[in-house]
């Protein structure tokens, strides 16, 4: 199926959870993660299914004012 | 290098927020400057009671090239306040938020909801609502927001137990530019103040902590000086010495001239 990641187009095997989408991205901790603008808690990672067309977020500490 | 000598006005009056107690009444932003290493070194030289952060997406050359900021955070140790900047919705200011805390390990957050892409300026229409939602989700709210009254009024009534009205847009260095309008709030709200964004002296800096403002945040001003490291002693020299004059009680200003030196006993007075 089709998901876009950090506003890329990614194909990824049906049934992945966000856990397997980080593999795939090679995601450096730490970070967090947003799918369709809601946040999901790393807690859940490993059980949340994404779905076809899903928006998915994976953010990291950078420099603020 | 070696770090400044503690002021004893900070121990002795310390910065609470929200129950807490900071070490200084500078709040200092680490972006723009020219190095990690100048960053290190400006936190070094002006010991800030927080320093503000940022998320942004994962693999971008923005992050990329702050990979080793996450090991700088660690290692300078100072308590962190993340932002929620660039963010233009409600929605948006939260998930953020919550993914802040998630990151960062701290309910503190400093709210920025932009209205306007041109001034920076806050969404006071919609920063009210989007304060209390997340105090009720258990955030610290710091929200940066304009000079008004009654918004500000309305923040503190949603629990906001600090407001940080700016001193000019962000980035500006312009100075207060609503002397009259921050003089007020000052008078008005009891809730701790600290002056956001503007300020681009440590005389700015050092005026509104004469007013009695609790403390000021600020970035660019420090980042963009031609040396960050003295500039960023400079601002907490500044906002100590203008803390200490507003509890020392100034003198009112007078219209007319009162000479200082004694007149009894003057030799040749008005003898022409």
């Amino acid at each position: 199926m089709r998901i876009i990641v950090n506003q890329v187009a990614k194909e990824v095997p049906d049934q992945s959870t966000i856990d397997d989408v980080l593999l795939l991205i090679d995601a450096k901790p730490p970070f967090a993660v947003a799918v369709n603008y809601e946040f999901v808690p790393k807690t859940r990672h490993a059980e949340e299914m994404l779905r076809e067309g899903d928006e998915m977020e994976v953010i990291a500490p950078v420099t603020g004012g | 290098m070696t770090a400044p000598l503690p002021n004893p006005l900070n121990t002795a009056n310390p910065l609470v927020l929200y129950g807490e107690t900071f070490a200084s009444r500078l709040l200092l932003g680490t972006s723009r400057y020219p190095s990690p290493q100048v960053l290190e070194n400006a936190v070094k030289q002006s010991n800030p009671g927080m320093i503000t952060v940022s998320l942004r997406r994962q693999g971008t050359s923005t992050t990329e090239a702050h990979s080793g900021f996450w090991d700088l955070l660690k290692k300078m140790a100072v308590p962190v306040l993340p932002n929620t900047a660039g963010c233009h919705s409600p929605k948006e200011v939260i998930t953020t938020a919550q993914m802040a805390r998630e990151v960062f390990e701290t309910n503190w957050i400093k709210l920025e909801l932009i209205g306007d892409d041109y001034t920076l300026q806050p969404d006071t229409l919609r920063l009210v609502a989007t304060a209390e939602t997340l105090i009720k989700d258990g955030f610290k709210v710091l929200p940066y927001c304009t000079e008004d009254l009654i918004l500000c009024q309305r923040l503190v009534d949603v629990g906001c137990q600090a407001v940080m009205p700016w001193a000019a847009p962000i980035g500006t260095g312009q100075g207060p530019l609503n002397p009259y309008a921050l003089k007020l709030l000052r008078d008005r709200l009891k809730v701790p103040l600290l002056v956001d964004a503007g300020l681009g002296l440590p005389s700015h800096a050092c005026t509104v902590m004469e007013w009695g403002f609790d403390g000021v945040l600020l970035n660019t001003a420090v980042a963009l000086a031609d040396d960050p490291v003295a500039m960023a002693k400079a601002f907490a020299m500044s906002v100590d010495a203008g803390r200490t004059a507003y509890l020392s009680g100034a003198m009112k200003a007078q219209q007319s001239a009162q000479a200082s030196t004694p007149l009894v006993g003057t030799p040749f007075w008005h003898q022409s």
